[in-house]
């Protein structure tokens, strides 16, 4: 009855099965690429079995495939139908957080794993949502892939398939070829896409790239895009090319922490506006200057030198006409569509003006009375509050938004050219006003305009969320840490949308005030 | 049509004696019913027997050639009650749909079956939906068979066991006239191996000449006194009869040594995660040799008491490893031990977690505890006393985001959820309840629209509660899939009836597209073999629905807002019933792109839209895709020191919906979309006007160009 059952040594050939992981996210083809493996497995000899979750799983939420192999024999080995964690010898991850979540699984260890994975982003919804920077980080993904996995495989698989015309399922397949994770040799592979029979060609290219890149040898750049323009050089005729020299070499005189900001500010302006504004705009950071030292590594000037010139240039309809009907944005669709020679493109702006608009439009004066009376509103929105679809292929259009884009001269008399400076004005005053008293304070305050975006509704509400955080500093001045509660806060502001985060910051602030 | 196609594979299905099959679970489930002379076949589609759904559809010509009828129920009651043919006819008849979702559905026909019993076999083929990849809540279906008194399987998971599993069903089915389940797990619905086939029997009676010689016996009736003398002939006769076959015809297996103190019962789905374990801890070989005795039960229900006790014989600990809870089998066999007296000690769910799947980390874990106790020695040194530390991996629970499942890009649903999400920002929130299907994603972000789901065409029903109405009127939401399934009846008249003051919106996208794009009644297309085209506001008003409003394009948001508002705010008291139709974009996709790709090849004019985002006036604060959730709408970030936040971005999987445009416009978001409509083979008449066109825009813009500084650069 009692018997002893001594341990045995273990069967070597357990040993010998490959355990191989595809984890992908929804109709990234993780069958395809699959089907390929098991089929070049059972072609090279192997017993293969492969198993997927297919299900809701499908469109677009994550979803896992597997394989396993041995070397075929007289018996049949019992495989299993799912990975499992600190088991698995090969790990394919089609997407950068997907590499995340396998390292998280356990399905990456350092004693077996070999670990693909494309480091390309396919946003999660909840990363997307956020009304600020809601983008998951990659860079702790990686450090953590370069811990767990014994012989690691990072590139743009995507980027590398689709600039070869096919899919990411090519260039893993390549990748797992490079690896030389499997033993077999990559004759192999590509006799596999070839017995798949669909989209040969462009499957094998993909496929050779994802096996370069699995060795180490990336493409240069895949293909180079348009001329990239530095975003403060501007061009134009040689007068005002002079004129914009001088601008320059004045912002060339400011301390080196912003200079930069100052310089990309600068070309902000004068490209919302003209150079006359530029110079305006330098007015203004020098007065925050004047206030700052470097003894503070000009941090409040940093600062300002950067939402200055997002306040300055506002998004009015003039400046949505006018990027809307310049010339390097239609090549630059052109490029994005992928349109040749050979193909027309028709474009349809997507526009809807309220009443706002066309009164910030009016002279300030004019555009004041009509935004006070209500009944002037409600008849501008009878008029003009219905979406409209401007075809700017097409010449009447174009002409329409070409003749609001060159309002400029015009610009700085509108009722919305005042409601922004005034706005502006007050913004800088109450920064400035403590920056005697709480130099940190002052620097998160400037940094508030951030939360300043978006159009109509949102614009809205982001500047309701502005003035809760700025009036929120009366409630904290005098406290130590009332610059690190207005950072917290601005941070909040930007979590959701209905501002719940900030409700609930604001209740911690006035808890302890 | 539906989203997979198996009309290649399907040939495989022709195999005869001695060929050998390769191929997928359920390929060869179809392949095992035809071997055995299955009369005719049926079910209802979900997730994990979808394909096997789509297989019997494209194998329909074949099954036609050997008398087999294959019937696309409309729910699982209906496939199951389709077993009826079995009761009077010695007809073998094979039923599929989904655990326990479609077993639920289907119990009242699964437990009239059960009282009348089968003269032919009768086989209820269940894809179990449990663990990850999962839709639905995990229960199991282990508990039907149980009440209602039909037979289980759970056959190890290789395509030999399956396939064997389908004729020892049919064989235990006849001889205990008990129908029988057999369950597939869903990793072995779609794991991939070999069987060698025999050649496809023709059913010795088919269903057309039974029914050209009709039988009827109303002893099968389940109406009393006959049902109370089913419930003894399910104890005295049909019970014993089957433990006979089960023990005369070893469907339950033995592994392993047959001396050993201990031993582990296991059911046969978990077979190979079970191996693997012990393969891992050194303890069975590649192909599954172990040193560990092996009780698989490839028939879970009903247990055999005597082979069981027999199996136990003179071990001291024995485990029972099953999937889910209740721990059925665990109790079965516990008070099987303590009325025979034994002393062997039962474990189960003290060493493996009572609820879960049991992935291979679980019964790694779960065997080593068990080993622990009862065979200490056997345990490999490295398990008993680990010596090195494995590294400390980074914790990224807080940095890698979930990412459940959402509509597909340019899904026509979206916009309907937009549409309602922005009535909800107009008139507050409202109480919403959701159903079964695509739709049901509009209750996850971005757009948490609807609280509940209690099940297939449940939704306006699962309101009921509200139907009086109120200040707010009650919303809820029902596919074209769940209207055919059960809503038509339970939702739609069940408001009717009870003169209902609420709004019910019907998700119209053409097809039963969840479960993989199979045709309903009201799908538009063509289909040969069943009747389509049948639209759905013509039933509502058939069953008296007076308010329909009928949207034959969903991605019309203002639309949509408008006839939402009007629903909601109406005088009218009665249902009201919006059918906002639009087509599966995957569906419509898989179609059109090979026509519109081929009308290009053939220089036909053709215009492909796309969308974009002018990054420059995109503020970077994605209110739209708050209203969307688009996988091709996402982000990116500038490079522009000046730019703090991402903003939205347009990728060139874009089908051009037009749902961002339309968003834009209706909530009034921005004016950085654009539609670009790329031109392919264009008219004479068109270049030449596009030409003219452009030459007096670029004269517009060097002209203003010559007057001013500008960024040549264009954010991108």
């Amino acid at each position: 009855m009692n018997m002893v059952l001594p341990q045995k040594t273990p069967d070597a050939r357990v040993e010998k099965i490959i355990k191989l992981a595809v984890m992908a996210v929804g109709g990234q083809g993780g069958g395809v690429l699959t089907g390929w493996i098991e089929a070049m497995a059972r072609a090279e000899g192997y017993v293969s079995q492969a198993t997927s979750v297919a299900g809701v799983a499908q469109r677009t939420g994550a979803t896992i495939y597997y394989v396993e192999m041995a070397p075929k024999g007289a018996l049949d080995p019992v495989f299993a139908l799912a990975p499992a964690a600190g088991d698995v010898d090969v790990l394919i991850a089609a997407e950068m957080m997907e590499v995340g979540r396998a390292v998280m699984r356990g399905f990456v260890t350092p004693d077996r794993t070999t670990l693909i994975g494309s480091t390309h982003r396919a946003l999660a919804v909840s990363e997307k949502m956020a009304p600020g920077d809601g983008i998951a980080d990659a860079d702790e993904v990686r450090a953590a892939a370069e811990i767990a996995a014994q012989h690691l495989i990072l590139a743009d698989m995507e980027g590398l398939a689709v600039g070869q015309g096919s899919v990411i399922s090519a260039s893993l397949f390549g990748a797992l070829a490079g690896s030389g994770a499997l033993p077999f040799p990559r004759e192999a592979y590509e006799a596999a896409i070839r017995a798949g029979g669909k989209g040969v060609e462009p499957s094998l290219r993909a496929f050779a790239v994802g096996f370069d890149a699995a060795q180490g040898k990336l493409p240069e750049t895949p293909q180079a895009p348009e001329e990239e323009v530095a975003p403060f050089r501007l061009v134009g005729p040689e007068k005002l090319q002079a004129e914009w020299a001088t601008l320059v070499a004045r912002a060339d005189r400011l301390p080196e922490p912003v200079h930069d900001l100052a310089l990309a500010g600068l070309a902000k302006v004068v490209n919302f506006q003209d150079c006359a504004y530029g110079a305006l705009y330098l007015d203004r950071l020098d007065t925050v200057l004047a206030r700052d030292d470097a003894a503070h590594d000009w941090a409040l000037s940093a600062a300002a030198a950067k939402y200055i010139a997002n306040a300055m240039a506002y998004d009015d309809i003039i400046r949505v006409a006018d990027l809307k009907t310049r010339a390097p944005r239609l090549s630059h669709i052109r490029h994005e569509m992928r349109a040749g020679d050979e193909n027309l493109l028709q474009l349809t702006e997507y526009f809807h003006p309220r009443a706002e608009e066309i009164a910030g439009l009016m002279p300030a004066r004019l555009g004041a009375k009509v935004e006070a009376s209500e009944t002037w509103m409600c008849r501008l929105n009878r008029w003009f509050d219905k979406g409209r679809r401007l075809r700017t292929d097409r010449l009447p259009a174009f002409l329409m938004l070409h003749f609001l884009g060159g309002l400029k001269g015009y610009r700085l008399r509108t009722h919305r050219h005042a409601l922004e400076v005034a706005h502006l004005e007050d913004w800088l005053r109450r920064c400035l006003a403590e920056v005697e008293t709480d130099y940190a304070l002052a620097v998160e305050l400037v940094k508030c305009r951030r939360l300043i975006k978006g159009y109509s509704d949102t614009h809205a509400r982001g500047l309701g969320k502005f003035d809760r955080v700025m009036d929120a500093a009366d409630l904290l001045r005098g406290r130590d840490d009332a610059a690190d509660w207005i950072a917290r806060l601005r941070e909040a502001a930007l979590q959701d949308a209905d501002g719940k985060a900030l409700d609930g910051a604001i209740a911690t602030v006035r808890s302890f005030v | 049509m539906a989203e997979r196609s198996f009309k290649a594979e399907v040939e495989h299905l022709r195999k005869g004696d001695g060929d050998v099959f390769t191929g997928e679970g359920i390929l060869a489930i179809t392949k095992a019913l035809l071997e055995n002379g299955v009369g005719y076949v049926g079910g209802y589609q979900g997730a994990p027997i979808s394909h096997l759904m789509d297989v019997l559809a494209d194998a329909e010509e074949l099954m036609g050639e050997l008398g087999v009828r294959f019937e696309a129920n409309a729910s699982e009651a209906a496939a199951a009650a389709m077993l009826a043919a079995s009761v009077h006819y010695p007809i073998r008849g094979a039923v599929t749909f989904k655990g326990p979702v479609g077993v639920n559905v289907a119990s009242d026909a699964l437990a009239n079956l059960s009282s009348s019993g089968v003269t032919g076999g009768a086989l209820v083929i269940v894809g179990e939906d449990y663990g990850e990849g999962s839709s639905i809540m995990q229960e199991r279906s282990h508990g039907f068979a149980m009440k209602s008194q039909f037979w289980m399987l759970d056959p190890r998971p290789n395509l030999p066991s399956i396939t064997k599993a389908v004729k020892d069903g049919f064989e235990l089915s006849e001889a205990s006239n008990t129908p029988v389940m057999l369950m597939v797990r869903i990793r072995s619905c779609h794991v991939t191996g070999s069987f060698e086939t025999r050649d496809n029997q023709r059913p010795p009676l088919t269903v057309a000449e039974a029914a050209a010689n009709p039988q009827s016996d109303f002893n099968r009736v389940v109406l009393p006194p006959m049902s109370y003398l089913h419930e003894k002939d399910k104890i005295e006769n049909r019970w014993p009869a089957a433990e006979k076959f089960i023990r005369d015809n070893k469907l339950n297996e033995f592994f392993g040594p047959e001396k050993a103190p201990l031993g582990i019962v296991v059911q046969g789905g978990m077979y190979n995660s079970v191996i693997r374990a012990l393969q891992r801890l050194g303890l069975a070989d590649i192909h599954g040799q172990t040193e560990v005795p092996l009780y698989v039960l490839n028939v879970t229900y009903p247990l055999l008491k005597d082979e069981f006790d027999d199996f136990c014989a003179g071990k001291e600990h024995v485990l029972v490893v099953e999937e889910g809870q209740p721990d059925h089998i665990e109790q079965q066999l516990g008070s099987y031990l303590y009325k025979l007296d034994r002393r062997v000690k039962l474990h189960g769910k003290d060493v493996l977690p009572m609820a879960g799947e049991y992935t291979g980390q679980v019964l790694l874990d779960g065997l080593t505890a068990f080993l622990k106790i009862a065979a200490p020695e056997m345990l490999p040194g490295a398990v008993r006393a680990p010596n090195a530390e494995a590294p400390a991996i980074p914790d990224l629970t807080q940095t890698v985001p979930i990412r459940p499942p959402g509509f597909c890009t340019g899904c026509p649903e979206r916009p309907i959820f937009a549409a309602m999400k922005l009535t909800e920002q107009e008139l507050g929130k409202h109480q919403i309840t959701g159903d079964i299907g695509c739709h049901l994603f509009g209750c996850l972000p971005p757009f948490e629209i609807g609280g509940s789901t209690m099940g297939y065409g449940l939704g306006p029903a699962s309101n009921a509660a509200f139907d009086g109405g109120g200040d707010k009127r009650v919303i809820s939401i029902l596919g074209d899939g769940g209207f055919w399934h059960n809503g038509l009846s339970t939702s739609i008249g069940n408001m009717v009836f009870n003169k209902s003051d609420s709004v019910a919106v019907i998700v119209d996208n053409y097809y039963s597209a969840a479960t993989g794009g199979q045709d309903v009644m009201s799908s538009r297309a063509h289909n040969d073999t069943k009747s389509t085209n049948n639209p759905i506001s013509k039933a509502l008003k058939g069953v008296g629905v007076e308010w329909v409003r009928q949207i034959d394009r969903t991605y019309d948001v203002g639309k949509l807002r408008e006839v939402l508002r009007e629903a909601l705010t109406t005088d009218y008291k009665g249902p009201k019933v919006i059918v906002a139709s639009s087509e599966c974009m995957l569906n419509k996709q898989r179609r059109e792109k090979p026509k519109r790709n081929q009308a290009i090849r053939d220089g036909r004019r053709m215009e492909v839209p796309r969308f974009g985002v002018d990054a420059d006036v995109c503020t970077g604060d994605h209110a739209c895709i708050r209203l969307s959730g688009c996988p091709s709408l996402s982000l990116k970030r500038l490079d522009d020191p000046l730019r703090d936040d991402p903003v939205a971005h347009i990728d060139q999987t874009c089908v051009g919906c037009g749902n961002c445009g339309e968003v834009a416009d209706t909530a009034v978001l921005c004016p950085s979309f654009y539609q670009a409509d790329v031109v392919h083979n264009p008219t004479k008449f068109e270049r030449w006007r596009a030409e003219k066109t452009g030459q007096i825009i670029r004269w517009l813009q060097d002209r203003r160009d010559a007057k001013r500084l500008r960024n040549e650069g264009v954010a991108t």
